[in-house]
């Protein structure tokens, strides 16, 4: 048959078949792998394949019949990018609330329900990959589709492989999030999925390279704006950082178990290698390319320093890879390694803070726009927390103070605080700028609410950060606390009692921080929903119409009333 | 490659290669008449005037 007459009705049949035949391949083995599954939670997880090719058939055979969508060489690529600004915003709900739900279980056991399911071992790494990947990664996907295209002037490189890309890394979610619950685990820390979801995640991964570089390739402007490095950067080390780690042997190809290729301390090394750069290249250096692009842009003036921006850039990729070892002060690492690690995270303190400038400096003769603009003032917020926060850790990472710190919540709060503050504050601001301009609106549905957000969020990380402050050192000083005849004064029990108030106090900071986000899904959706709040802008120039009369000659005395009146 | 010959390579050519890389990748955001540049690239984007999809 000619497929040009076919093509010429609707969508091509052939095509149309053929791809459905090849979902209903891919659901029959993952049907069968379940059948033959070694152990549960692969059966569960091999299901779930299923479910997703099922789906995947179902929306391949709808189109049958309807016309193909038309090629758009004129406009950016961003169905995929407005499904990554809602996947955020779900994600990072879902994400909160387990961290409420974990910060109340460490305050009220209780609240681990007495269901392995519903553990605080099982859920805390729910919550650590709902809010870094689900959250942070559906934000960095979409924000740099958005960025790379708008940058290079270019339209997507093979839209077709980014809606497999979105999709393919929602499966890989889903799949780690069950597998946790259902206590199947690597037990590698922020890289506990097992060996087949990391396989799924390395062709998604690749995927997004492709598009990524392929939408460069193709671009219209000369320069490769600095935004784009930070996101390159991200994007290949995470590559590499997710081979290495999880090179690992599964002894069923049927089973959910696999077995490290490393042990003892080499496995303890490239764990905390992966670990901390995740740290470094997925929430630190992805996120810097939001920072270089939604700054400048909302800001509307250029950032401060380019060539500072491409100082940070280099500094960071050439240092942050060695900071690794500072997870294993005092451990079976070898000495001089724990070293390296230490000077190398302290190094990492100028290039932190030159970023951190050269945001904030942008807003240099517009400073007043933090008072006026409430999502610029959510991106000072985050810049000023990446600064906080990549003071305290190379702090943290030498050695003296690490035997304070290490294993306690003080290690919990410097997290949050770049999490919260950094990660957090600077996605909520690319969020905000992006949603009118993806859906067409002439503005968010309400700034006022952003206002809200603003404040719900920053006394949440402030009742966080100080809680977990307190509570770390409290901790570090009851564990070193030895008697006169050399015993330990505390037992451990003691310890967790006395942590009780903060741990409280740190459940509060989570709500607050969620009332914030509740906002955000309000405004966001009612801003896609093309709604505007009657409310009274954020700022106008002053005028009073009681003082808008001229000055009464001082010579006619006041009291005197002119005849006409 | 044994331990000994990584370690070898690792504190001397491997250093070396580092090190000139380092400077030269941020060397040449400095390099003479860079200035230009660097503003266009800057203000690059502020240069959408397109309608967006």
């Amino acid at each position: 048959m000619n497929r040009g007459d076919n093509a010429f009705q609707g969508v091509d049949l052939d095509d149309v078949v053929t791809r459905a035949g090849g979902w209903l391949l891919l659901i029959f083995l993952c049907v069968s792998a379940a059948g033959f599954a070694a152990d549960t939670g692969f059966a569960v997880h091999m299901m779930i394949c299923a479910a997703a090719a099922t789906i995947a058939a179902f929306y391949t055979l709808r189109q049958v019949g309807r016309e193909p969508e038309a090629a758009r060489p004129d406009r950016y690529y961003d169905d995929v990018i407005r499904w990554g600004v809602i996947a955020t915003v779900f994600w990072g709900v879902a994400g909160f609330l387990v961290g409420i739900l974990i910060a109340s279980q460490l305050s009220w056991p209780i609240f681990n329900l007495g269901l392995e399911y519903t553990s605080f071992g099982r859920l805390r790494p729910l919550h650590t990959s709902a809010v870094i990947f689900a959250f942070g990664g559906n934000a960095l996907i979409a924000t740099s589709f958005y960025v790379v295209q708008r940058t290079c002037r270019a339209r997507l490189f093979a839209p077709a492989l980014a809606r497999f890309v979105f999709w393919g890394y929602q499966l890989f979610i889903v799949l780690a999030a069950t597998g946790y619950m259902m206590g199947i685990t690597e037990g590698r820390e922020y890289a506990e999925p097992e060996w087949y979801v990391d396989i799924w995640l390395t062709i998604v991964w690749v995927s997004y390279l492709v598009v990524f570089v392929g939408t460069i390739v193709k671009r219209s402007e000369p320069h490769i704006y600095v935004a784009n490095w930070f996101y390159l950067g991200f994007i290949i080390t995470v590559a590499m950082l997710h081979l290495v780690n999880n090179i690992s042997v599964p002894p069923s190809w049927l089973g959910s178990k696999s077995y490290s290729a490393f042990s003892g301390v080499q496995d303890a090394l490239t764990q905390w290698w992966y670990g901390h750069n995740a740290v470094g290249f997925f929430l630190t250096a992805g996120f810097l390319g939001m920072m270089y692009y939604f700054v400048p842009k909302q800001a509307e003036r250029p950032i401060y320093s380019y060539r500072l921006s491409i100082v940070h850039f280099w500094s960071l990729i050439f240092l942050y890879i060695w900071a690794g070892p500072h997870h294993l002060h005092y451990t079976a690492l070898p000495d001089w390694a724990q070293t390296l690690g230490m000077v190398f995270s302290v190094m990492l303190w100028m290039p932190s803070w030159g970023g951190m400038i050269n945001g904030l400096m942008t807003l240099n003769g517009a400073w007043d726009k933090i008072r006026t603009d409430p999502i610029i003032r959510m991106m000072v917020f985050a810049l000023a927390f990446y600064g906080m926060s990549t003071f305290e850790g190379p702090m943290m990472s030498v050695k003296s103070v690490n035997s304070l710190s290490h294993y306690t919540n003080w290690t919990i709060g410097h997290v949050h605080s770049g999490a919260l503050g950094w990660n957090g504050m600077i996605t909520f601001g690319a969020i905000y700028y992006m949603t009118p301009r993806l859906w067409g609106r002439e503005r968010l549905y309400s700034l006022r609410m952003v206002n809200w957000h603003f404040w719900c969020a920053t006394l949440g990380i402030v009742l966080y950060a100080s809680s977990m402050w307190v509570a770390g050192i409290t901790q570090g000083l009851m564990w070193r606390e030895y008697g006169e005849d050399g015993y330990l004064v505390y037992s451990f029990a003691e310890v967790v009692a006395a942590l009780h108030p903060y741990y409280v106090i740190r459940t509060a900071g989570g709500l607050l921080y969620f009332a914030g986000a509740i906002f955000m899904v309000w405004n966001v959706w009612m801003t896609i929903a093309g709604k505007l709040r009657d409310e009274a802008p954020m700022t106008t120039a002053a005028f009073d119409p009681a003082k808008d009369r001229p000055v009464v000659p001082a010579r006619t005395a006041a009291p005197v009333p002119l005849a006409a009146e | 490659m044994s331990y000994e010959a990584l370690r070898q390579f690792a504190d001397s050519w491997g250093l070396v290669l580092m090190g000139v890389g380092f400077v030269a990748f941020v060397g040449w955001a400095f390099r003479p008449n860079s200035t230009a540049a660097t503003r266009r690239a800057a203000t690059s984007i502020f240069e959408e005037d397109q309608a967006d999809g």
